[in-house]
């Protein structure tokens, strides 16, 4: 049986992790490579790091760090933040990451997915979406949740599946930041609305919260999270036995160290 | 030594990466003289089975791997490496491989049946065929533990060689192996430590 997956998001502006972090016993709470090998070793299925760097040196360092992280952390990387086309694919899948995740880029230009899924396959491109509810629809905004583009969330899902994405991050804006739970009803529509992986993102706030998302949608296949990880409110072992207890396929580890 | 064959397929950055972490500084190389010096042999691969297999037969490496691994030379095939070490792929038409184990690659879609996801991606547990012996590949591994897969394709027809199935929709074959010559379908290198086992079991056979 396939496992859900639980997968920690880390932000990364000029080489440090941002949102504040308060594990014990870690020298560095802000190095991205600490934390990921805290997290790797913690259980955690897949990692997510997003570069929300603006300038070019700063995204040097990321690829640099990257590259450390890669050569340190044997599971799956998912990388995004800034990638507009397939140069930035190549920049990042050669220092070690598995997955390309597009938002703001594919929406200026959808032909990125297509052209991307073909050089690297599907299985590279992952759709990253932020969505929110306007009159009673779901729609799509753009800029890191700030521009509403007037595009139907379905509508965009369903044209990125088509033209080769091979998962789907679907991340609330209206449940994002709350910690009151996963936005049940966007990502039910979702899950029914494409056969690839999606991956659920917003509003998780406790143990309970990842609970709900698997039982009440058996399709969704991941929850991913930042700041209650980050902060310890949610620890991915506990998080995972909780979940194995409900029923719900997870990956347990034999050599937890955190 | 260990070496991993560079046939422009994948990107080995991982792979290396991880032999590293055990101490195992792998030479990552197309050369016919290193490969032939080496101790054991890892085939990796990513992509499409028809262009994989035309580039290991237009640079020899084909002849190479077959005479090498007829000689006892441990070699395992990882993910598309493990497929080729079959007879033929069924991948968009039907390519002959390396003939090292016996059975056939086909697509998972019509094995699987409806509902279920192509490509099979994720974390799924290994379960050991009863009656068998455990594979010198798993001697750290208990059952059920969990690797990561990306794959479209299976092996089949490979009952006698599978050491591992996995199950999704139906028991795909999740390794296999025949003496000196085996492989996994899965990506030990993303695998976490049930990964490191894996290859650190391949390095000391």
């Amino acid at each position: 049986m396939i496992t859900k997956r639980i997968i920690p998001c880390l932000d990364v502006r000029d080489g440090r992790v941002v949102k504040g972090t308060n594990f014990l016993g870690l020298r560095d709470v802000s190095s991205p490579v600490e934390l990921a090998a805290y997290y790797s070793a913690c259980g955690a299925d897949e990692l997510v790091f997003y570069d929300i760097t603006a300038s070019s040196d700063g995204r040097k360092l990321f690829t640099d760090i990257l590259t450390e992280v890669a050569s340190t952390v044997f599971i799956p990387l998912t990388v995004g933040g800034g990638i507009n086309g397939v140069e930035d694919f190549d920049r990042v899948l050669k220092c070690g990451a598995d997955k390309v995740s597009v938002n703001s880029g594919a929406l200026k230009n959808p032909q990125l997915i297509r052209e991307a899924a073909m050089k690297y396959g599907d299985q590279c491109v992952v759709l990253s979406i932020d969505a929110k509810r306007v009159d009673g629809s779901f729609r799509v905004f753009a800029k890191g949740g700030r521009e509403n583009t007037g595009l139907d969330l379905i509508e965009w899902v369903k044209k990125g599946v088509s033209l080769g994405a091979g998962e789907v991050v679907l991340n609330s804006i209206d449940t994002d930041g709350v910690k009151g739970g996963f936005d049940i009803p966007m990502l039910e529509a979702v899950c029914e609305s494409v056969n690839v992986p999606v991956i659920a993102s917003g509003g998780a706030g406790n143990e309970a919260h990842f609970i709900e998302l698997f039982q009440k949608i058996p399709k969704v296949d991941a929850g991913l999270a930042a700041s209650i990880f980050h902060f310890g409110e949610v620890k991915i072992p506990d998080l995972k036995q909780k979940l194995a207890a409900n029923g719900i396929t997870m990956r347990m580890t034999k050599e937890q160290t955190c | 030594m260990l070496a991993i064959v560079d046939y422009g397929v994948g990107n080995l950055f991982s792979l290396k990466s991880s032999l590293k972490r055990l101490g195992i500084d792998a030479l990552v190389t197309g050369d016919e003289k290193e490969l032939r010096r080496a101790e054991r042999i890892i085939l990796p691969g990513v992509g499409a089975f028809e262009d994989a297999a035309k580039k290991l037969r237009q640079s020899g490496l084909d002849v190479l791997l077959k005479e090498e691994a007829a000689a006892g030379k441990p070699l395992m095939g990882i993910c598309l490496g493990m497929q080729l070490l079959f007879e033929k792929s069924y991948e968009y038409g039907e390519h002959p491989g390396l003939g090292l184990l016996p059975g056939t690659v086909k697509p998972i879609a019509p094995m699987i049946g409806e509902g279920l996801k192509v490509p099979h991606i994720g974390w799924n547990g290994l379960i050991f065929p009863e009656g068998k012996k455990k594979s010198p590949l798993f001697r750290e591994l208990d059952e059920g533990e969990c690797v990561y897969f990306v794959h479209s394709y299976a092996a089949v027809d490979c009952e006698e060689a599978v050491t591992a199935k996995a199950e999704y929709g139906a028991l795909l074959t999740a390794a296999a192996g025949k003496g000196n010559v085996m492989g996994t379908q899965f990506h030990p290198e993303k695998s976490g430590d049930t990964g490191l086992r894996i290859l650190k079991a391949f390095a000391e056979l």
